[in-house]
């Protein structure tokens, strides 16, 4: 059987869904496979609910918005820019194709654009292959590596990041320094990597206690990138020292609410 | 919460969603849905036979939460709350399903998937559905006065009516004088009368209304609040800045005419001039007789990038200063270079054979080739052009080079757009809360758009507009009392932390913190976005209406996760 994928679109309200409309009225037609979620703005989509979507086997989510400068609330399909960047980069971690995620500009009057998007995007992501993650045997390393990603989006780190990411770059902060873009970059970067291994770390040592080593030779990392890690972990009352195995302590989670 | 009982009406809407999908089939499949207590079809369940269908359903079987499978929400989603609330249901326990416009009408020639699709998109509307709750509208009360920003026609057009309605305005202008742009103009099409007569006539009643407070060489500083009290200040000169509240707001802040510096010899030559001050010169009547003038239309317009607008009046301004010159000095030749003359309407296509009558000589240039100012050794400027329909390159000695340019947004529209939290287009222009739908409105309730300050047009059509602005913001200034809609944002106090990010990314200062250092929502400001929501370090906020959980729960049945 042919490989039919399943993607899901976050649209907004204003100018994407309506696009998605003028397909309709325009009759023009699309593959079948996209099913479309109407959000008043993609600045309403939050990261955690695109790495759920993905988790739970879409084979591509396609967000899509305003052009900039078009945005019915001003500027939410910037910040929509900002989350996918970020989401980009911290798939890519996980052994998921980011590709399997897209953002796209449609406007209220682009019903072929639109249409032409989902037929582009389908078969990019028919070419790609159904997701690791469906399937009979779905690819569990690579689920729970979304899963710690997941948790990583819930964290107050990477979302105050991205959440102040135009602030920082445009008007500074408390002290009125502003961040050059590159720098912010980099911050990113490094943020998005750490969060996601301390999550990754955590969600290990919640299945069973491990020692520094075990985690290090799974994560492939240093020990000491590993303990420095361990020790924000501890900091933030995620982790504890569960027993010493002769001189080697074992980790474990400490149940936080989420 | 009470158990949901979802009603879905599927429709076939005549053939356009039955003669693709099986809707008895859909109809079918919803029954076997969680919380599915009634399901029907109906031929057109918008026409007043389906819409009591609907309420017959909601009183017969219970139902407290309805689904409609048919068109997009964004036509009749307002009609079918409003059945619902006619049937006693809170307007947000309704959820649509758009099998029509997202499925029939897109996959016209696939049946059978498009059948299963519509399943979906029920299947995902019911999720949705299951997890509604029912919202209070915040109620506001509203001032009966109005802003109006800019003197021009347009404004003071919309000022007079409201005051006549009898509202309290208050007419900010930044020049001294009252009249914007067509206090510059001489003659208007299609009347020809004097632009000063009629704009005489408005400037006087303006000024004897006692209902309009006129504040000229003022500029607004702030603007705080929302739609029925928005907390103004303005500052006259350098005096002291005067505060004071109203109800609506009116944008008629004009346009700019493009300056073509450095195209076509403009600024190089003192007989390369625009169009604007052509009709300066007709104004004060100190055209000198000469033997050729050559007008070249759309420079800096319909470009590429950047300008790709038409400014609509450009073509008509040409015609009817060609014809004012024919009739000052018949002579006179007059050449109109242009891309395509767009002579639209009722009117104005009889002004285009009115001056191919009177002489004036038409060359169609193409924007690939465009027309060449050539000076030569006395300075005789010729213009040099690829006639289009003749496929040959022309050349005419001119005496005077008339550049037709576009309207664009002034400089300074970006601030007044921050202030107000209005959006402006990719052109410039301000931009309304929908093109078809509510095209003087602004997204932000009670502002409104009128004139050239949304988009290049005549003074007929900014009259026009004027008036329907007035209309729009006498509506809540009328009723004094109305309801925003209670899609909004709200705080878990027990989760924030005060951090502020919500407080900074709120594109309307909806949010601030409060005594105790929480976010607080003023709901009638939201306009419920998300983006707080989405970018909450601890999560703290959620969505009225649609909730992380609605939204996870319509993706996991698009992904025909089993529901639980």
């Amino acid at each position: 059987m042919t490989f039919e994928p399943r993607i899901v679109g976050f649209l907004c309200n204003w100018c994407s869904y309506a696009g998605a409309d003028l397909a309709g009225v325009s009759r023009i037609s699309y593959p079948t496979n996209i099913r479309i979620i109407r959000l008043m703005c993609t600045g309403r989509i939050d990261p955690v609910i695109v790495l759920e979507t993905l988790a739970n086997g879409a084979d591509g989510v396609m967000v899509m918005g305003c052009h900039p400068g078009d945005c019915h609330y001003i500027e939410g399909n910037l910040q929509a820019e900002y989350k996918i960047k970020m989401l980009k980069k911290l798939i890519g971690l996980t052994g998921l194709e980011p590709e399997r995620l897209r953002l796209e500009w449609v406007s209220a009057s682009e019903g072929g654009l639109f249409a032409d998007l989902v037929k582009e995007f389908s078969s990019q992501i028919t070419a790609l292959g159904p997701s690791p993650l469906t399937g009979e045997k779905p690819d569990t390393i690579i689920f729970e590596n979304i899963q710690a990603a997941k948790s990583a989006v819930e964290d107050f780190r990477l979302r105050v990041l991205v959440g102040r990411e135009k602030e920082l770059v445009e008007k500074g902060d408390a002290y009125g320094e502003k961040t050059v873009q590159e720098e912010l970059e980099r911050t990113m970067d490094e943020a998005i990597h750490a969060e996601y291994l301390r999550n990754k770390i955590y969600l290990m040592v919640r299945k069973e206690s491990q020692s520094v080593k075990e985690l290090s030779k799974c994560l492939d990392l240093e020990p000491q990138t590993t303990l420095r890690h361990i020790v924000v972990l501890r900091r933030r009352g995620m982790i504890t020292v569960d027993r010493v195995e002769g001189t080697t302590p074992l980790y474990a989670a400490l149940e936080v609410g989420r | 919460m009470e158990v949901p009982r979802i009603g879905v009406f599927v429709c076939h809407c005549g053939i356009n969603i039955g003669g693709v999908v099986n809707v008895p089939e859909v109809v079918k499949y919803a029954m076997t849905l969680p919380n599915v207590v009634y399901s029907e079809d109906n031929l057109y369940t918008c026409s007043s036979e389906g819409l009591s269908k609907i309420k017959e359903g909601i009183e017969k079987h219970n139902i407290n939460r309805v689904v409609v499978a048919s068109c997009t929400p964004r036509t009749h989603e307002p009609l079918f709350r409003a059945t619902c609330e006619e049937a006693g249901l809170n307007k947000y326990l309704f959820e649509m399903a758009n099998i029509r416009e997202h499925c029939s009408w897109s996959h016209m020639d696939e049946p059978y998937k498009a059948t299963e699709k519509a399943k979906d998109i029920v299947r995902m509307a019911v999720v949705k559905a299951r997890l509604l709750e029912p919202q209070e509208e915040p109620e506001i009360e509203v001032v009966p006065s109005t802003l109006v920003i800019g003197s021009g026609i347009s404004g003071m057009t919309a000022a007079l009516s409201l005051a006549d309605q009898g509202f309290q305005v208050y007419l900010v202008e930044k020049e001294p004088e009252l009249g914007g742009t067509v206090r510059h103009l001489h003659k208007l099409y299609p009347t020809m009368v004097e632009a000063s007569e009629g704009l005489n006539k408005l400037v006087n009643a303006v000024k004897l209304n006692k209902n309009i407070k006129v504040l000229s060489s003022t500029v607004v500083t702030q603007v705080k609040g929302f739609i029925g009290k928005f907390d103004v200040s303005v500052q006259k000169g350098n005096s002291d800045t005067a505060n004071f509240r109203v109800g609506t707001i009116i944008v008629a802040t004009g346009a700019d005419v493009f300056q073509p510096v450095g195209m076509y010899g403009y600024k190089e030559y003192d007989n390369v001039i625009t169009q604007f001050e052509l009709e300066q010169l007709l104004k004060g009547g100190q055209l000198e007789k000469t033997e050729r003038i050559v007008m070249i239309q759309c420079i800096g317009a319909r470009e590429e990038k950047g300008r790709t607008y038409c400014s609509r009046i450009c073509c008509m301004t040409a015609l009817k200063n060609a014809l004012l010159i024919k009739d000052l000095h018949p002579e006179t030749d007059v050449y109109i270079l242009f891309r395509d003359l767009q002579t639209y309407g009722k009117e104005y296509e009889e002004w285009h054979r009115m001056a191919q009558d009177r002489g004036v000589k038409f060359i169609k240039y193409v924007q690939e080739k465009p027309p060449q100012v050539v000076a030569g050794p006395d300075r005789k400027l010729t213009v040099d052009v690829y006639h289009a329909l003749l496929g040959e390159q022309v050349r005419v000695e001119s005496d005077l080079i008339v550049l037709s340019t576009p309207l664009v947004q002034h400089e300074d529209a970006k601030e007044l757009s921050q202030m107000l939290k209005v959006p402006l287009g990719l052109d410039g222009f301000f931009f309304e809360a929908h093109v078809k739908l509510r095209p003087i409105d602004f997204a932000t309730d009670g502002i409104y758009v009128c004139g050239t300050a949304h988009s290049p047009k005549d003074a007929a059509e900014s009259v026009t507009q004027a008036l329907g602005v007035a209309s729009r913001a006498a509506i809540p200034m009328a009723i004094r009392h109305l309801r925003t809609e209670a899609i909004t944002a709200i705080v878990d106090e027990s989760l924030c932390s005060g951090c502020g990010t919500c407080v900074k990314i709120c594109p309307y200062s909806a949010i601030e913190k409060d005594e105790k250092g929480v976010a607080r929502v003023t709901a009638v400001v939201c306009k419920g976005c998300g983006m707080c929501g989405a970018s909450c370090p601890e999560k703290a906020i959620s969505m009225r209406h649609f909730t992380d959980e609605q939204v996870v729960a319509q993706a996991l049945a698009a992904l025909g996760r089993p529901v639980t």
